[in-house]
């Protein structure tokens, strides 16, 4: 090493919250004029790195040291005066606000409290010239594309001096040509110097920019070294902790007979009634890229959404679902795609969010709570899901996306489920709770239940499902067997057709 | 994981969540002892049997009024209309007493006013999916139209003096009306916390598109709050006109107000899925005691408008503290 203290050094850093900790002993230097990549699974402690650089959370334990010098706890202002910028998924720019008057917001050049307005659209046109940008500084942000106000941000980064950069995901909404352009201004600020934290969970992109790369997993830190010795397959084993085989546990069932079947099936979102049949005891993927009309399919099944046409039929006999309560009532049940929204009453404890549906069933008269049942039940599902919580009374909200799921998923096992359609059931969820997920669909397809899952991670849907639906546009594609499919074929399929009309 | 995504606590603010998970717990029943000792420390007469039993049944109808008002703001909505539904139905209890001589009929029929105006209410909110401010500022204009149209402007005198002795009789020293809260009090806990019905009111408050995916029936929930609010009302008015033993078109205007500023200010969260009968309780008895204690200081009524309005301002900023500042 050579004598020249790093730009920016992380030097134990620790972050518990209530019973999780996000971050555990990390330690890590990010060198002046490099690009250093920071990787891991949702989880592992990337946003709790990156908003204890910012100043926005204090940690429990450790340091952070900027070119040597250890820096005392900080505020968002402060670090921002240390050089430090953090450039978030969500930009922190007022959309009312023009672009000049916000790479200088808190910091505009006046005279006795009036704004200078020349002398602000100079500087701004020398700032985003700086990084190649001819924005007009008088635009108002709520007018620029995405992929600008980006470059609006990183031109207030530089115009406070910052000489140490981090980025989040920041290509999760630019075009490929709108990446490139943003490459090329990322090093240009290594060419000047620059230290660059760059995180990011697309491996292309960190192969393609980076210098060197930090693996977190689980809130401690995995690994730190050159990109040049490490392969590809390497950052996925650290990153999961486990090859990719083990996640999916995949083990061929016997069928049981009809399960879920629809016919002709019809309604908003779809451009073409749905047909198709899935077995007792079988898992059934459904893919397809956003806005196919997948979520759509599985709320006209569950009655969430009113059909226009078309029949179900649950174990070989039709039933009328023309609500939620209906479809239960069947034995279909529902675990939604957006948790947060649509899934978790967020106050309530985990009790409660467990026993939400079956408490109908089970109340006396159809009235009165049996509280011992639902503490039973309750305390039944946290064991047998392993849901991760102090106990049945934490309220859900304090628990991880994992737990969550679980939790919901432990609702529907407490009714008499037939068929359990599970709208992308792994979405933000860490890797652990993603395996035991999957091995909870083996178990309750072993068991004779009917298992639609909708993804939209190929490797996924590849690893699980015994059959797969690709939809298209608010259609059902193709249907194909889990042996004739491949991440080719499945993208091939889900790609509008060239000259269609727009869904 | 982060455990959520509102804002986890850091060094700056731990201090601030403990002092809130305490506050939480010992809630607004906390700020009533304080309050009920200073009074009776420094307010003569305030601990006078008279004066305790004056308090109580001033705050009676408010207590009775805000047992439903608590579950219509745990489902997330509330009712404006309340006041004007126990003036109407004080009205027609007192009409229909004196053209059919009979108690049963009067009752029956203002009962009936309520659960109707009640029902409304909660059809075009859960059904027409209007929003319920505008619905109930709505109806509470209409309601209060027809009780003046009903009676002519006037207070209608009431006939039937035995009907006189629910709001003016005593059972064991203290006013029949006061005990008829107490068992609403009791009745709306075990309701809230024992019943299905009650469990669903906050899931639906708490959250009501995953309510509505997990089953409940969230628009068959409402209609039955409104209706409950509506028919609790409607008691209100019932014994409001006994006790002045004649049916009052202008009763009780803001009366609305007063029943949510005690919920509020008891610590029952405006954007649903929080509540409890303690802090409902907390919340009408810290009104009534400060009413009570200016009134016998001899605060002039306008400064006393001011006081009120201050303390709502009040509990409904540490409301918002509260949920910026989640307590784990």
């Amino acid at each position: 090493m050579s004598s020249v203290p790093p730009a920016l050094r992380f030097a134990h850093l620790a972050m518990e919250f209530p019973g999780v900790k996000a971050l555990d002993d990390v330690s890590f230097s990010v060198e002046a004029g490099s690009i250093h990549a920071l990787m891991g699974e949702n989880g592992a402690g990337k946003s709790t790195l990156l908003k204890i650089l910012s100043g926005a959370y204090q940690p429990s334990a450790g340091q952070v040291a900027i070119a040597g010098q250890v820096r005392p706890p900080a505020s968002t202002a402060t670090v921002l005066q240390a050089g430090v910028a953090v450039i978030y998924q969500e930009l922190h720019l007022v959309p009312e606000m023009s672009v000049a008057e916000n790479i200088y917001l808190g910091n505009l050049p006046h005279r006795r409290g009036w704004i200078n307005r020349h002398a602000l659209a100079q500087a701004a046109r020398r700032q985003l010239a700086r990084i190649g940008e001819s924005i007009e500084p008088d635009v108002k942000v709520r007018q620029l594309p995405l992929a600008q106000r980006q470059m609006v941000e990183i031109a207030k980064a530089l115009s406070r001096g910052a000489r140490i950069l981090a980025f989040d995901e920041p290509t999760s909404s630019l075009s490929d040509r709108e990446v490139q352009r943003l490459f090329t201004i990322i090093r240009d600020l290594r060419a000047d110097g620059c230290a660059i934290l760059y995180v990011s969970h697309r491996m292309e992109e960190v192969f393609a920019l980076c210098d060197r790369l930090t693996i977190l997993r689980d809130g401690h830190h995995v690994t730190t070294c050159a990109l040049a010795t490490i392969t590809r397959d390497d950052v996925v084993q650290k990153m999961v902790g486990r090859t990719l085989e083990n996640v999916f546990q995949y083990t061929p069932r016997a069928l049981k007979g009809p399960g879920l079947s629809v016919h002709g099936i019809a309604g908003p979102g779809l451009t073409a009634p749905c047909t198709w049949a899935a077995q007792a005891g079988e898992i059934f993927g459904c893919f397809g890229l956003v806005g196919a009309g997948r979520s759509e399919l599985l709320r006209l099944i569950f009655g969430a959404t009113r059909k226009t046409a078309g029949s179900i039929s649950v174990g070989g006999r039709p039933v009328t679902v023309h609500s939620p309560r209906d479809a239960i009532a069947a034995g279909i049940v529902l675990c939604p795609e957006d948790r947060k929204k649509e899934g978790i009453i967020p106050g309530r404890s985990v009790l409660e969010n467990i026993n939400l549906s079956a408490r109908r069933r089970t109340a006396r008269g159809g009235v009165l709570i049996n509280e011992n049942w639902e503490r039973t039940n309750a305390e039944a599902r946290i064991s047998q899901l392993r849901v991760r919580t102090p106990s049945a009374q934490q309220l859900i909200r304090h628990l991880s996306g994992g737990n969550q799921q679980k939790v919901i998923l432990g609702r529907w096992l407490s009714e008499n489920v037939k068929v359990i359609l599970l709208d992308e059931p792994t979405r933000g969820i860490d890797i652990g709770a993603k395996s035991e997920v999957y091995a909870i669909m083996q178990t309750l397809a072993r068991a004779g239940v009917c298992v639609i899952m909708v993804s939209s991670e190929i490797p996924e849907v590849l690893g699980v499902a015994d059959r797969i639906a690709v939809m298209r546009s608010g259609q059902i594609a193709a249907v194909l067997e889990r042996a004739e499919a491949n991440a080719e074929i499945l993208l091939r399929l889900a790609l509008p057709v060239e000259n269609s009309p727009p869904p | 994981m982060l455990p959520s995504s509102s804002s986890p606590p850091t060094a700056s603010t731990s201090r601030g969540v403990g002092v809130v998970l305490w506050l939480d717990q010992a809630g607004m029943l906390l700020v009533l002892a304080i309050l009920f000792t200073g009074c009776a420390l420094g307010v003569d007469n305030f601990l006078s049997w008279v004066n305790l039993r004056g308090l109580a049944l001033s705050v009676s109808m408010t207590g009775m009024v805000a047992c439903t008002m608590l579950f219509c703001l745990a489902a997330g909505d509330f009712d404006l209309s309340i006041g004007s539904v126990v003036a109407c139905a004080g009205v027609i209890a007192a009409v229909v007493m004196n053209r059919t001589q009979s108690i049963t009929l009067g009752v029956l029929s203002a009962l009936l006013l309520g659960a109707v105006v009640g029902f409304t209410n909660g059809f075009i909110v859960a059904k027409l999916k209007i929003n319920a401010l505008i619905t109930t500022l709505a109806t509470m204009q209409i309601v209060r139209g027809c009780a003046l149209i009903i009676c002519g402007g006037t207070a209608v005198g009431i006939q039937l003096e035995p009907f006189f002795a629910l709001g003016n009789s005593s059972i064991l020293g203290l006013p029949t009306p006061v005990w008829i809260t107490i068992a609403c009090f009791v009745i709306f806990s075990l309701v809230l916390n024992r019943t299905v019905f009650g469990r669903d009111t906050l899931a639906v408050g708490g959250n009501a598109e995953a309510a509505h995916l997990a089953g409940i029936p969230v628009a068959r929930v409402k209609m039955a709050i409104f209706t409950l609010q509506g028919i609790m009302a409607a008691l209100a008015g019932i014994v409001l006109a006994s006790k002045y033993t004649s049916g009052q078109p202008n009763a009780l205007t803001a009366f609305e107000l007063d029943v949510i500023s005690a919920c509020v200010l008891g610590g029952v969260s405006l954007t649903g899925g929080v509540g409890s009968m303690a802090f409902v309780i907390a919340g009408v008895l810290i009104m009534g005691i400060v009413q009570n204690a200016m009134n016998l200081l001899n605060v002039d009524s306008f400064y006393q408008y001011v006081a009120r309005g201050g303390i709502l301002l009040i509990a409904v900023l540490f409301d918002r503290w509260k949920r910026r500042h989640p307590a784990n």
